[in-house]
């Protein structure tokens, strides 16, 4: 029986139907969720798609915080569940207080979409242990919000767990403190990238293949049943 | 009728490039020796009858948790009473 991985679509989501064919290439079965719903559904880890969640009204992420959905996917991810936020998914993470920091305007507040270099940093994580240790990727990143951000105790913080999972290389394309582009909580399960893995998992469409190691970290993980 | 005023802020620490681009923005148009501009939000919240302690409680937790991200920003809460509301 595949793996199944639930995708939530929030009024506003962008990146539910990339991320759904991501997870079916990598071999799992995508399990569309509704920000309404209040069941997740029996899946056995979570993608939180990118896009503009709520209008990005008050903050981004902010409103989607309090979905009803979210209620269950911040007890399955505590419970120790496999969460991947990507961008806009990142960011409701945050507003979650499942990831420390924040991410705010670019520095240079232009909106920014590119192929964007990055190096594994942690391949312990759920979404990212089939990657090779220092593994360089390239994957797109398209954002107006994606400079990560937290005080220097948090930062030190992350560093020194282990818990920065990618960083940006050659150019730090939005001002994120340390070149930070994604971090995980500290169990490893609950993870935030702001570049996007579901665009770059076919060669016709993406700058790379790359993306796909995400979704099948995670398909790695549930078998291994490491989440329980 | 009381009205609550909760303005959010991004904290002294947190970089504020839109404000920075208004900075360089009054520069251009002529203002002189401006020396920092931080860009905030403002909430005017309109409320039915007297503000009891239960509501002001109840604000206070929501301008923390929804209104505001204390990871980032800072809030301020004033409260106007009748005679500020309809002045």
């Amino acid at each position: 029986m595949s793996t199944r991985i639930g995708i939530v679509t929030f009024p506003g989501s962008l990146d539910d139907a990339d991320a759904a064919r991501a997870v079916r290439i990598a071999g799992g079965e995508p399990v569309a969720l509704w920000h309404g719903d209040e069941d997740l559904k029996k899946v056995q880890a979570v993608v939180l798609p990118g896009g503009f969640s709520y209008g990005d009204y008050l903050r981004c992420g902010a409103i989607a915080r309090f979905a009803p959905v979210m209620t269950k996917v911040i007890e399955a991810a505590n419970a120790g569940m496999p969460v991947l936020g990507i961008c806009n998914g990142f960011q409701i993470l945050c507003e979650t207080y499942l990831l420390p920091g924040a991410l705010t305007r670019n520095d240079h507040l232009h909106f920014i979409c590119r192929d964007q270099k990055l190096r594994i940093e942690n391949t312990s994580s759920d979404w990212t242990r089939d990657f090779a240790p220092g593994q360089e990727i390239v994957i797109p990143l398209k954002n107006g919000e994606g400079g990560y951000v937290a005080d220097e105790a948090t930062l030190d913080r992350l560093e020194g767990g282990g818990r920065v999972i990618a960083r940006y290389l050659e150019v730090n394309p939005n001002g994120s403190r340390r070149d930070i582009a994604g971090v995980c909580n500290e169990r490893g399960n609950v993870v935030g990238l702001m570049p996007h893995p579901e665009h770059a998992v076919e060669d016709l469409t993406g700058p790379s293949t790359d993306g796909i190691f995400f979704f099948a970290s995670a398909l790695t993980s549930v078998l291994a049943g490491s989440h329980r | 009728m009381a009205r609550v005023i909760v303005d959010v802020m991004l904290k002294p620490e947190i970089l504020d490039p839109q404000g920075r681009a208004v900075q360089g923005a009054l520069g251009r148009l002529g203002l002189t020796g401006v020396a920092d501009v931080r860009q905030g939000k403002q909430f005017v919240i309109q409320l039915e009858g007297d503000l009891d302690d239960d509501r002001r409680a109840k604000l206070e937790d929501l301008a923390g948790e929804l209104l505001s991200n204390p990871v980032i920003e800072d809030y301020r809460m004033t409260v106007l009473d009748d005679d500020e509301v309809s002045a």
